[in-house]
């Protein structure tokens, strides 16, 4: 028998679900009635006609346990599709966040032109504030919002990660 | 073609009936009552009226396992529906079918903390294989067709349909269980021959394989019972059953291990441990089976057979899975097993044999009867042999008594036990038995209770009255909750804490209260006569058997052991068998 790796590992997963009352809740109540991790969860309506949302997750675990994730997810009756973007071949993943730099003088200055470095846009500004947008990948996100903290970082809003697959392909 | 408009409550049961249902388990209550005034007008439809809600669905499961149809409840709103969560998710662990219809409050008072009102979809939720909360008349049958495409196929489950007082009473429109399909959901049925392939060649080069058949056997229906037998014996490769899996291969079959397990039989477990070619049918390597996970079958190839893919690789890693339906994938390996002409390896295959027969020398199930005292292992015997050539079946409640009867009455064929597994709900018997006799008016139903579990639901010893149901309750009274004891026994220092049975009513004029036959065995020479005059008797019964509240259930594979570190008997019970991860478990 071989034996399962051990290593945790991260994860991006999307799921089509139908659009109806609970859904999410199903999906959250699975992770979260199982014991497995979420560490982003992204959702919304993508096809109208149609009525299917698109969620994607962001979990962690060994391998055994993000296939028994896959399995469950796709036990339950509204889902129409999952996919494991980390293994299914390659794919784009962004994440967009609001960040709130609160300050004056040298460290106001000094957060503008590390936006510019990250290609950030300040999206609200007063005289001793700026609230910057930055989209990107997750560590990116990561690193701009660490290089503010000194810097007057009073607040930050996420979406999470959404990520599709390369190609041509739909889901 | 005109459409035909009508209430919701008429478009529920006109649903039901063009699902087939004849039967439905129910109690009401102000939510439901349109559904329950549209009952009252009608024939086709039977009401059986339960004392409790939780017995409704029980009784549900019951008319489910023991005809293959699917069971269906009717409880009102909030307490209604609350009631009935544990036979909800009793049904999703044991994966038995049944349709569960709860009334709602009004939908414009849905979040208003109304009398009666309770989030029933949020907490069904985890406890149903789907759900619906219904807010759109013209959307009823539709979901009722639905929830009984998804209550039936596939891996088996409870459903429930949520019905707000509103929708039963407004008028909607009509459609046929024809129309309805599902967007999404659709099992698999058929296994992948490639893999059927592969496992039929890993079979024909097995040194010491074992078959491991489970409730996917019992649930797949009859057909796959007798496919099943029909590999078994082509092979001549021993097969155990687990708790769900009994009858889904007969249990006298000298092919036959009995079941594994935590109280299964001492060849059958290390049978299990010491094979090469494990081939799981039907089963999903739960904890009560595997016992210690890493040291569980430590040298074989394993091969799992399954309809629900999260079953494979859950628990154990297996080398070779096969998704679909166990009588389907149970054909397509005779088949290509008899195309490619294939054999077992005969001198390996005898060998494994010479091994298992020394293990079943070691006769684990052996016990002692001696003085008056009953033992309950030899009750269970005795009323194995008096209803064995019977049309019976039998139910049980959780405990002691549960794994004897698993251990000591044997099933020929698939249906004829009804136990809760997974869930292991102290109380099922009673109203399973209720169900089952339901669906087999004539049949012999007993339910093997302990004293402890019996009092759960006794109240439905009113509805055997109400519907002259003649049941018959088999109680093997050791005045103890005995799984409970012998737990304290093994692993807390014999101090038994809660688990004495106190104040135990006068099972005899309980029975008579209840307008049943009540009858006592308290010593050997009493239990040949007492088991003849309940199978004699047309009306329900309670027998209140005395057994020793001394015994232990064994063989026993302690928490946190493997299977070749059974205890054999009260002679094996030493200190340090259990370890200190193994305490934790349950």
């Amino acid at each position: 028998m071989v034996s399962q790796p051990q290593e945790i590992l991260r994860h991006t997963v999307a799921i089509l679900v139908d659009n109806e009352a609970g859904v999410l809740a199903r999906v959250i109540g699975l992770f979260s009635g199982r014991g497995y991790n979420i560490e982003s969860l992204t959702v919304a309506e993508v096809d109208t006609r149609e009525q299917l949302s698109r969620i994607t997750i962001v979990t962690s675990g060994t391998l055994m346990v993000i296939e028994q994730i896959k399995a469950q997810l796709r036990r339950l009756v509204p889902v129409h599709k999952v996919s494991d973007l980390t293994i299914e071949g390659p794919s784009v993943s962004r994440e967009l966040a609001l960040v709130k730099v609160a300050g004056t003088g040298e460290r106001r200055v000094e957060s503008l032109r590390i936006a510019d470095i990250f290609r950030a846009r300040a999206v609200d500004s007063t005289n001793d504030s700026f609230v910057f947008e930055i989209v990107g990948a997750t560590d990116k996100l990561d690193a701009f919002i660490h290089l503010m903290e000194p810097l007057g970082l009073v607040d930050v809003s996420r979406t999470g990660v959404v990520a599709i697959a390369r190609g041509p392909n739909p889901i | 073609m005109g459409q035909e408009t009508m209430t919701g409550a008429e478009l529920v049961l006109r649903a039901l009936v063009d699902q087939g249902v004849e039967v439905i388990f129910g109690y009401p209550g102000g939510a439901v009552l349109p559904l329950y005034d549209e009952l009252f007008k009608q024939n086709r439809l039977r009401h059986i009226l339960v004392r409790h809600e939780q017995a409704a669905v029980h009784a549900a499961e019951g008319y489910a396992r023991s005809t293959g149809k699917v069971g269906v409840v009717l409880v009102t709103s909030g307490p209604g529906a609350t009631n009935a969560v544990t036979g909800l998710l009793d049904a999703l662990c044991d994966s038995v079918p049944v349709v569960c219809l709860t009334g709602q409050v009004p939908t414009h008072l849905i979040g208003n903390d109304a009398f009666q009102e309770a989030d029933t979809t949020g907490i069904t939720r985890p406890c149903t294989k789907h759900n619906y909360l219904v807010k759109d008349v013209n959307q009823v049958a539709h979901v009722v067709h639905e929830a009984f495409y998804v209550a039936r196929t596939g891996r088996p489950g409870p459903v429930v349909v949520d019905l707000p007082k509103d929708i039963l009473v407004s008028k909607g429109i009509y459609v046929g269980p024809a129309k309805v399909k599902h967007k999404s959901y659709r099992p698999q049925v058929k296994g992948d021959l490639g893999a059927i392939g592969e496992a039929v060649a890993l079979m024909a080069a097995a040194k010491q394989p074992i078959f491991y058949v489970g409730g996917g056997v019992v649930n797949s229906g009859p057909a796959a019972s007798q496919l099943l037998s029909q590999l078994v014996h082509m092979t001549g490769f021993p097969c155990t059953q687990t708790l769900m899996g009994l009858g889904g291969f007969p249990g006298s079959d000298p092919l036959s291990l009995g079941m594994l397990g935590m109280h299964g039989t001492y060849e059958a477990n290390m049978a299990m441990h010491g094979c090469d070619l494990m081939i799981c049918v039907g089963a999903r390597f739960d904890d009560r089976v595997t016992g210690r996970i890493n040291a569980f079958s430590p040298n074989s190839t394993k091969i799992h057979i399954d309809i629900d893919p999260s079953s494979v690789n859950k628990n154990v890693a297996v080398d070779l899975a096969i998704i679909g339906d166990v009588a389907h994938v149970l054909e397509d390996m005779i088949k290509v097993w008899k195309a490619r002409q294939l054999h077992v390896n005969d001198k390996d295959l005898a060998a494994w044999w010479v091994k298992i027969k020394q293990w079943q020398g070691k006769d684990c199930l052996h016990y002692v009867q001696n003085g008056k005292l009953i033992k309950p292992q030899y009750a269970i015997e005795r009323l194995y042999q008096l209803t064995k050539d019977r049309d019976t079946y039998i139910t049980t409640e959780v405990g002691q008594h549960q794994m004897w009867a698993a251990q000591f009455y044997k099933f020929e064929t698939p249906g004829r036990w009804l136990t809760s597994g997974g869930l292991g709900t102290m109380g099922y018997g009673l109203p399973a038995a209720m169900g089952v006799q339901i669906a087999h008016p004539d049949s012999l139903v007993i339910d093997i209770a302990g004293e402890a579990s019996i009092q759960m639901n006794i109240q439905e010893m009113a509805t055997l009255a109400q519907y002259h149901l003649p049941v018959k309750v088999f109680i093997l009274n050791n005045q103890y909750m005995g799984m409970v004891r012998q737990w304290q026994e093994l692993l807390h220092g014999a101090r038994y804490s809660e688990s004495h049975s106190v104040s135990l009513p006068d099972f005899v004029k309980l029975a008579d209260a209840f307008g049943a036959v009540g009858l006592k065995a308290d010593k050997v020479d009493e239990l040949d006569d007492v088991i003849a005059q309940m199978i004699a008797s047309d009306r329900s019964v309670i027998v209140d058997c005395r057994v020793d509240p001394a015994e232990n259930c064994f063989p026993m594979i302690p928490s946190g052991a493997a299977h070749n570190e059974m205890l054999l008997g009260p002679k094996d019970e030493t200190g340090g068998v259990v370890s200190e991860d193994g305490m934790v478990l349950v």
